[in-house]
C-alpha cells in the first residue's frame, strides 16, 4: 500500500462555479504533486474599471460572479462609499444586510442542494434526482425561487441587483412589498424545516486539518456579514483597510493561483469560519440546529462547511424575517429613496480617497478596493474573492487528506478530492486572481 | 420521438444567465420535460454525446483556447443559441478592448502578465454562426423561454429592434432625462421591459445597440430633451464595445 502510485487529473471538475483541474501524482507512496489548478480565462475586471466612474463600479464589478453578484454590489459600493467620505442612513444599512441574507441563503440552497446532494446521494449529477428524489429537487428549486422572487421585489432581480447603488437604494420597498416578501420568506420555513432534516441524514466524510478561519468579527451581538474588523481564529484582528496584511498574497512557482497566507501557512473564509469565529451570535433557531447536527466551533472538518451553511441558511432566513417585520413595524421612510444615474446632477458630493469594503459573501470574506480621484474617477482597483483565499487551503487540506485514503480506489480518492473542493463552494470563475496552468514547466 | 439533446455551456462570463435559467424554480420542469439535458458543467458531472440538437452558449471568446472549443460546439450542434450579453454582443468584457491588452494585462497580473494569454475579446457570433440571440445582461426570463420554445419548434425568433424607451413609456415610468440624468434607453434595444427604470435606474444598454436609433422609438425623447445622439452613443461603451470589430469588418471590405 505505501509504495502505490495514484495519478489523479481530474479535468474540468464539475459542479463547482467555474473551471478547475484536480492534479494528484503520487509514485512509489509518495505524493509528488497535489494541485488545484484553475484553466477559468481571466477576465481583468480590475484593468477594466480604470477610467470609470466610482458610481458605476458596482455595476460593472457584480458581473464578476452571478451568484455572488449582490455580495460584490455592496462590496463595491462599501469601497466606494468609503473612498469618496459617504456614510450610508441607518435604514440603507438595514436594507443592505437584508440583501446579503437572501444572497447567502440563496447560495447555500444551490451549493447544498444541487452542487453537494449528488455526491453525498451518491449520485453524478442532480439530474437523476428528478426521478429518485422529485420532492427534494422541488423544495430545491422551490427555495431557490423564492429567494429570487424576493429580491425580485427588494432590488428588481438578484443576478446584478439594479436599485442598490452608491448612496443607498433607488427603490424603496412599499407595505405591500413588505408583505409580499414576508409571506414568501414565511412560507419558506417549512421547506427549510424539511432542508434541515434532510441534512441530517447526510453522512460527510470524516477528516479533519487545523487551520486559521478568516472572517469579519465585530464587538456588538450581531453575526457580522456586512461590517465589521477583519479577524481570525489565531487571534488576528485588523481593521479592513489593512486586508492586504490579511491576505499577503504570494505566488509559489508549482501552482496555478495565487495564494493567500496569515498566521500560518493557508486559512480559510467561508461558512464554517465565519461559524468558527462567530457561532455565539447566531440567530437562536441556527443555534438549535447546530447542536442538533452535532456542529461545534471550532470545527476543523472541512467538510462540514456544508454544514455550517445549513445553520447559516437558518440563521439568514430568520435574520431576514426579523429585519423586515422590523420595518413592518416602524416603516420605511421613503424619502430617502436616491436618483443618482452617474451622478451628474452631484447629488453626492465626492472627493478623492482610497476606499476598501469587506464583506461576507456566501463563499467568505470578500474585498474590493478602489482609490478615485476629485472627480469620482477611479485610478485603481483591487478585488480578492473568497476562493482565492481558499485555494491554498484546500491543496494543504489535499496533501493531508491523500496520504491518508491511500488504501481506498482511485475513483474513491477522486471522489473525495472532488468532494472536499466542493465543499469549499470555490467560485473560480469570478477569480480575477488566477495565475495561468500552462507556466507550470516554465 | 425521442427529446432533443441539450446541452448548456460557458465561456468568460458571470454564470448569472444560467443562474436566471435555475431561478425559473418548478417551472424549470416543464423545460426540463421537453428536452434531454446531455451535458452542463456547472451541475452536472455527465459529458454529453457528440451530436447534440440544440447548444446554448453562454459568455464572451476571450482566449485562443476558447476560439477553438466554440467551433468545435458549432461542429456538434445542429442549432446554437448564443444567452446573454457576454455571448451576443460580447457585454462587459468588451470593455477589455479599451485598454491594450500589454497594458491591462500588466495591472492585473503585475510581472507575471506575460503568462497570460488573451486575445481582444469577442462575441459568439463574432466566431461561429448563431441561430438564436437572447440578449440581456442577464437574460429576461419570459424572453429566453420564448426563445428555446421557437428554438425547439424550429420557428425563427426576431429580436426586437426598437428601443427600450418604448417599454419605459408603457410603464408609464417618468423619463429619467426630466429628472436630469443620462439613460442608454433610447438607443438600447427592448425586450427586457425597461427591467432597470422600473426599478429607479437607467438603463445601462446591456441589450445592444438598435439598428437605427433615430428612428427606432427614440427621436422623440431625444428631441424633447435636447440630447446629442453621439453623446449617449459614446456612454454604449460598457456593454457594446465589441461592435467596433464589426465596425472594422465591415471598412475592410
Ligand atoms: S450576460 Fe451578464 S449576467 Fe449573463 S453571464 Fe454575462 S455578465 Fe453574467
Ligand atoms: S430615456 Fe430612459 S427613462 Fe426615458 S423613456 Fe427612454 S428608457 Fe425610459
Ligand atoms: S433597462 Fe437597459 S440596462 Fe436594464 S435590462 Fe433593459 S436594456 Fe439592460
Amino acid at each position: 500500500m505505501s509504495k502505490r502510485n495514484v495519478s489523479v487529473n481530474v479535468e474540468y471538475l464539475t459542479r463547482v462555479e467555474g473551471h478547475g483541474n484536480i492534479v494528484v501524482d503520487v509514485k512509489n507512496g509518495e505524493l509528488k504533486t497535489c494541485e488545484l489548478q484553475i484553466v477559468e480565462a481571466p477576465r481583468f475586471f480590475e484593468g477594466m474599471i480604470r477610467g470609470r466612474s466610482i458610481f458605476e463600479a458596482q455595476h460593472i464589478t457584480c458581473r464578476i460572479c452571478g451568484i455572488c453578484s449582490c455580495g460584490h454590489t455592496l462590496a463595491s459600493i462599501q469601497a466606494a462609499e468609503d473612498a469618496i467620505g459617504f456614510k450610508p442612513s441607518k435604514q440603507t444599512t438595514e436594507l443592505r444586510k437584508f440583501l446579503l441574507h437572501m444572497e447567502n441563503l440563496d447560495s447555500h440552497i444551490l451549493h447544498i442542494y444541487l452542487l453537494v446532494a449528488p455526491d453525498l446521494l451518491g449520485v453524478k449529477s442532480f439530474v437523476p434526482l428528478i426521478n429518485s428524489h422529485n420532492d427534494v429537487v422541488r423544495r430545491a428549486l422551490r427555495m431557490k425561487k423564492a429567494c429570487n422572487d424576493v429580491c425580485d421585489i427588494q432590488v428588481g432581480r438578484h443576478v446584478h441587483p439594479i436599485s442598490s447603488i452608491v448612496g443607498g437604494f433607488t427603490k424603496l420597498p412599499r407595505e405591500k412589498d413588505l408583505d409580499a416578501m414576508l409571506k414568501i420568506l414565511y412560507d419558506m420555513r417549512a421547506d427549510m424545516t424539511a432542508t434541515v432534516e434532510l441534512a441530517a441524514t447526510l453522512k460527510f466524510p470524516a477528516f479533519e486539518r487545523d487551520t486559521e478561519y478568516v472572517g469579519l468579527v465585530s464587538d456588538d451581538a450581531e453575526y457580522p456579514m456586512l461590517i465589521g474588523d477583519v479577524g481570525s481564529t489565531d487571534g488576528v484582528r485588523m481593521n479592513k483597510k489593512d486586508y492586504k496584511k490579511i491576505t499577503n498574497e504570494f505566488i509559489v512557482p508549482h501552482s496555478s493561483a495565487k495564494h493567500a497566507k496569515l498566521s500560518r501557512n493557508s486559512y480559510a473564509v467561508g461558512a464554517l469560519a465565519r461559524f468558527n469565529l462567530n457561532a455565539d451570535k447566531l440567530h437562536p433557531k441556527a443555534k438549535e440546529i447546530a447542536a442538533a447536527i452535532g456542529l461545534k466551533p471550532k470545527c476543523i472538518n472541512p467538510y462540514l462547511n456544508t454544514a455550517a451553511q445549513l445553520v447559516e441558511c437558518v440563521h439568514s432566513l430568520e435574520e431576514a424575517i426579523r429585519i423586515l417585520e422590523d420595518f413592518k413595524k416602524n416603516g420605511v421612510n421613503l424619502d430617502e429613496e436616491i436618483l443618482v444615474g452617474l451622478n451628474e446632477k452631484g447629488n453626492i458630493p465626492v472627493k478623492p480617497g482610497n476606499g476598501v469594503g469587506a464583506v461576507e459573501v456566501p463563499r467568505g470574506i470578500l474585498f474590493h478596493n478602489y482609490e478615485v480621484d476629485e472627480k469620482g474617477i477611479i485610478k485603481k482597483a483591487n478585488c480578492i474573492i473568497p476562493t482565492n483565499q481558499n485555494v491554498n487551503n484546500i491543496e494543504q487540506d489535499m496533501k493531508k487528506l491523500v496520504p491518508e485514503i491511500l488504501d481506498k480506489s482511485d475513483e474513491k480518492i477522486t471522489l473525495m478530492l472532488e468532494m472536499l473542493v466542493r465543499a469549499y463552494d470555490p467560485c473560480i470563475s469570478c477569480s480575477a486572481h488566477f495565475l495561468d496552468v500552462k507556466f507550470v514547466n516554465r | 420521438m425521442a427529446k432533443p439533446k441539450v446541452a448548456f455551456f460557458d465561456f468568460a462570463c458571470c454564470e448569472g444567465c444560467q443562474l436566471q435559467v435555475a431561478n425559473m424554480g418548478e417551472l424549470l420542469f416543464d423545460v426540463l420535460g421537453a428536452i434531454d439535458v446531455v451535458e452542463f458543467r456547472e451541475v452536472m458531472s455527465e459529458k454529453g454525446p457528440d451530436k447534440i440538437d440544440v447548444a446554448i452558449v453562454e459568455g464572451s471568446i476571450t482566449t485562443p483556447h476558447a476560439v477553438e472549443k466554440i467551433k468545435k460546439i458549432r461542429e456538434r450542434a445542429s442549432v446554437l443559441i448564443a444567452y446573454g450579453s457576454c455571448a451576443t454582443i460580447g457585454g462587459v468584457n468588451g470593455m477589455k478592448n479599451n485598454f491594450k491588452l500589454d497594458d491591462i494585462r500588466k495591472e492585473v497580473y503585475g510581472k507575471d502578465a506575460k503568462y497570460f494569454e488573451t486575445i481582444e475579446t469577442m462575441s459568439v457570433p463574432q466566431v461561429v454562426k448563431v441561430d438564436y440571440l437572447v440578449n440581456g445582461c442577464p437574460v429576461y426570463l419570459p424572453e429566453f423561454v420564448k426563445v428555446l420554445k421557437a428554438a425547439l419548434a424550429g420557428l425563427p425568433y426576431q429580436v426586437p429592434d426598437y428601443s427600450v424607451c418604448v417599454e419605459c413609456k408603457l410603464n408609464e415610468n417618468v423619463c429619467m432625462y426630466q429628472k436630469g440624468v443620462t439613460c442608454l434607453g433610447p438607443v438600447t434595444k427592448a425586450g427586457c421591459n425597461s427591467w432597470c427604470i422600473n426599478n429607479g435606474n437607467i438603463c445601462y444598454g446591456c441589450r445592444g445597440m438598435v439598428s437605427n436609433p433615430n428612428e427606432k422609438g427614440a427621436k422623440d425623447v431625444l428631441e424633447k430633451y435636447n440630447i446629442p445622439m453621439d453623446l449617449i452613443v459614446n456612454k454604449m461603451n460598457m456593454y457594446n464595445k465589441c461592435r467596433e470589430i464589426d465596425q472594422r469588418e465591415q471598412k475592410k471590405r
